[in-house]
């Protein structure tokens, strides 16, 4: 149990290293609600049923929705920074 | 093994803020800075609620076919993270809002761009 | 530059925070092994071990949300109100989109498959709201599945969509109706969002006073609002 926790949360450490390092902002978004997804999964873990359902159905459900409709209305790329 | 287990929710927890809060601070464009919020928000929910958790602890259900003698974990945070989950999403989608009108108006998300046009 | 110099400043904060989880390591403090050990779940033990007495629910996240800590769900619907009407006034204001083609609609098969699984998904949110004291679950919970059916619905069948000016009147209509639940518990009994209603026998559908109305009222108010949210950001349809 203990070792399925480690791998638990070391998945979610990757993806948002990952949300982070993707150029593409819908990568970014995915990478995002896969946080979400392993979030509510270590809730269930915690014994905690009520957070896991809200973080499941919110953090991984709507927020990636107005994440998408927002990059919609907008650009889907990162730009590629300017020197500092 | 029981250091692991004692402190293996918190470093996690901590983790996922330090990386939120780089991607807040060095990352220019505006959807990628919201994602960031994002990432501190679900990070510090995790924390509050492995603060409240018991070890061999039960979920704050009282049920018919409940366990008897395992104590319950701590509802409080359980009842503050509802209310913190539901808040940042509306925060997202308000920081959101905004980066649409400003794509709008300067026609990049940039911003180290829209400080320059400011001049 | 600024990325070197934030790492530094992350750095410095995650060597602060592992020394925080070491803890002191002297004094009477220092046998103490993992962080907040000891001190914590005081007060939990108080709800956990009267909830079931004092508010007949078997739910006691559900209890500690609406009776203990009522009045800091009406601060959260406060606040989630005011996202959703900044939300509105910033995008509707100013020019219209300019921006090239229309999205195409769905197809047939999606648009029908939309068509009938959005009143499946109400009538699933429907009921985690409505059980929320007895089974894991809740407003909040239930409002956002309902808010997920309205994604569905701005995704594959725009065209049915609920009208707008319907889903603001439910919408404040039940906010409203979460305040004069709480003054009718005023003058009722003295204090704001007192427990009226009797507590019943437990696990019954009619039972823990006030916490199933208040909750269906939650539910209905997060679920339009975070729909009307969705709706704001998907762009105009008029």
């Amino acid at each position: 149990m203990i070792v399925f926790q480690i791998v638990l949360l070391a998945v979610m450490l990757v993806a948002a290293i990952s949300a982070a390092v993707f150029k593409d902002l819908m990568n970014a978004v995915i990478a995002c609600a896969l946080v979400s997804l392993v979030a509510a999964i270590i809730f269930y873990f915690l014994q905690a049923p009520d957070v896991a359902m809200a973080e499941a159905s919110i953090g991984a459900g709507l927020t990636t929705g107005i994440f998408i409709f927002a990059i919609r209305r907008t650009a889907r790329r990162e730009e590629d920074e300017t020197s500092p | 093994m029981s250091f692991v287990a004692d402190y293996l929710h918190y470093t996690g927890c901590f983790g996922l803020v330090l990386i939120g809060l780089y991607i807040v601070l060095v990352k220019s464009n505006l959807i990628k800075i919201v994602i960031g919020i994002n990432l501190i928000d679900t990070g510090v929910n995790l924390f509050l609620v492995s603060v409240g958790y018991i070890q061999m602890g039960t979920a704050p259900i009282f049920s018919e076919a409940q366990a008897a003698g395992r104590e319950m974990v701590d509802p409080v945070p359980q009842a503050l993270v509802l209310t913190a989950i539901v808040i940042g999403v509306s925060v997202a989608a308000l920081a959101l809002s905004v980066a649409v009108r400003l794509y709008e108006h300067y026609g990049t998300l940039d911003l180290s761009r829209v400080r320059e046009l400011k001049w | 530059m600024k990325q070197a110099l934030s790492l530094a400043v992350l750095l410095l904060l995650a060597v602060g925070l592992a020394s925080a989880l070491r803890g002191p390591s002297v004094g009477a403090e220092a046998n103490r092994t993992a962080l907040f050990d000891d001190q914590k779940v005081n007060f939990g033990r108080r709800y956990t071990s009267r909830a079931r007495e004092e508010t007949g629910a078997p739910n006691v996240v559900a209890s500690v949300v609406v009776t203990y800590r009522g009045l800091d769900t009406l601060g959260e619907v406060a606040v989630l109100f005011i996202a959703a009407t900044g939300l509105a006034t910033l995008l509707h204001t100013g020019r219209q989109r300019v921006s090239g083609t229309a999205p195409e609609g769905a197809s047939l098969i999606v648009f029908t498959g939309c068509r009938f699984i959005f009143p499946l998904i109400l009538l699933f949110g429907a009921y985690i709201f409505v059980h929320g004291h007895l089974t894991p679950g809740g407003g909040f919970q239930g409002g956002a599945i309902v808010a997920s059916g309205f994604l569905l619905v701005y995704l594959g069948c725009r065209d049915r969509e609920p009208s707008r000016r319907r889903l603001n009147a439910l919408e404040s209509l039940s906010g409203l109706a979460f305040v004069v639940i709480g003054l009718i518990g005023l003058a009722a009994g003295g204090s704001f969002l007192l427990d009226f209603l009797p507590k019943g026998s437990l696990y019954a559908l009619f039972s823990a006073g006030i916490i199933p109305l208040v909750y269906v009222f939650i539910g209905f108010k997060v679920g339009s609002e975070l729909g009307g949210i969705l709706g704001d950001l998907s762009g105009a349809r008029r």
